[in-house]
């Protein structure tokens, strides 16, 4: 039994972690603010909760996995609200969206400055 | 009250969870503590339908499932674009309408737009969202109403 | 396995590092403090399962509640500066 959970977790360990160098590597790569933001969140949901996940699956007593979950739930709660914080921020101090080379200013919605 | 006595329950239960001491000494602490909070939120005039959404909590479940489903779904889709070569996205900006009406609707309709990788919720307006997309496909999807549709139907 | 989880963490903390280095404007580097403070949070709570001491949890859980306030409360500095700047111009 404790051999198939280790099998488990270290497979949600091994996925977690690939994702968080997903991230990492559009965090460097993506030409554009808003673009490297949603790099952000790949290591922000998925990643986290894979890798969280994978360490439950670890614990031995019964109480790390419910602080494991807290944390798990607080950064499911926190993470998008910061990156709107973030993204609205940069709008309102003149940042705008840009195509993929980070050239040109994207087309933006009639109404929209 | 019933707000008052769920955030009560709320409290309470997270102190349990991260104490994982069960002397009478320290119970009656963490009692007192709860208690405390319970009074200190009450006086701030913050326990209500928007601070404590009891009546979500029924609907909110099968929701969430659902919402798992899209961010995993989502989360591959942007592996297969940074993995290239040429990073491949054309980023995309839109007004999509905002038909919940009650606050906490609202807000979880745009933090499942933020938590869904490839979407992004810039502005949140009284009628409508500025989002940002890193496909066309990201925006159409959104557009179909899904994710919307599934929103106002929690607050029902 | 935890190991090397703990390993990509730091790689992609000290990536984050570069981009808030390099980043073009402010954003960029509240940003890249943003997702230095979460890898911080599972470095803690892996940290925690290697060497088997299950209190640094406590410690993952306050830091990922700091992170949160920080990153709000930069931006808001930052919102709040903008807005100063856009009302002295205006007068």
């Amino acid at each position: 039994m404790s051999a198939v959970l280790a099998i488990l977790s270290g497979a949600c360990l091994l996925l977690g972690s690939f994702l968080l160098l997903t991230g990492a590597l559009g965090f460097l790569r993506f030409a554009d603010f808003y673009a490297r933001l949603h790099a952000c969140g790949v290591t922000e949901t998925l990643a986290t909760a894979l890798i969280i996940l994978g360490l439950m699956l670890l614990s031995d007593s019964y109480l790390p996995p419910f602080k494991l979950l807290l944390i798990l739930l607080f950064v499911l709660f926190s993470s998008p609200t910061a990156s709107h914080a973030l993204a609205k921020a940069a709008w309102n101090a003149g940042v705008r969206p840009r195509d993929n080379q980070g050239k040109r200013d994207l087309p933006l919605p009639a109404g929209e400055r | 009250m019933r707000y008052t006595l769920g955030m009560a329950g709320a409290l309470a239960l997270f102190w349990i969870i991260n104490s994982g001491h069960y002397s009478p000494l320290l119970l009656a602490l963490g009692a007192v503590s709860v208690l405390l909070v319970t009074w200190i939120a009450l006086r701030m005039d913050v326990v209500d339908k928007e601070s404590t959404p009891l009546h979500l909590l029924g609907r909110i479940g099968p929701y969430f499932l659902w919402l798992g489903g899209q961010i995993i779904a989502s989360n591959l889709d942007l592996v297969q674009r940074v993995w290239r070569r040429e990073p491949r996205y054309q980023p995309q900006v839109a007004r999509l309408p905002l038909p919940q009406r009650s606050d906490i609707c609202r807000v979880v309709y745009a933090n499942s737009i933020n938590l869904t990788p490839g979407t992004l919720t810039v502005e949140l307006k009284p009628d409508h969202l500025l989002v940002h997309a890193l496909s066309e496909e990201g925006i159409a999807a959104l557009e179909a109403g899904e994710m919307s549709r599934r929103v106002s139907e929690l607050d029902r | 396995m935890l190991a090397l989880t703990v390993i990509t963490l730091l790689l992609v903390m000290a990536v984050a590092l570069v981009r808030a280095f390099a980043g073009p404007n402010v954003f960029d580097r509240v940003m890249a403090a943003n997702l230095f403070g979460t890898k911080t949070v599972l470095l803690i709570a892996a940290i925690s399962y290697l060497y088997g001491s299950p209190e640094f949890l406590d410690i993952a859980l306050v830091y990922a509640l700091i992170n949160y306030i920080s990153v709000i409360g930069v931006l808001r500095v930052t919102e709040l500066r903008n807005e100063q700047r856009g009302t002295k111009e205006g007068a």
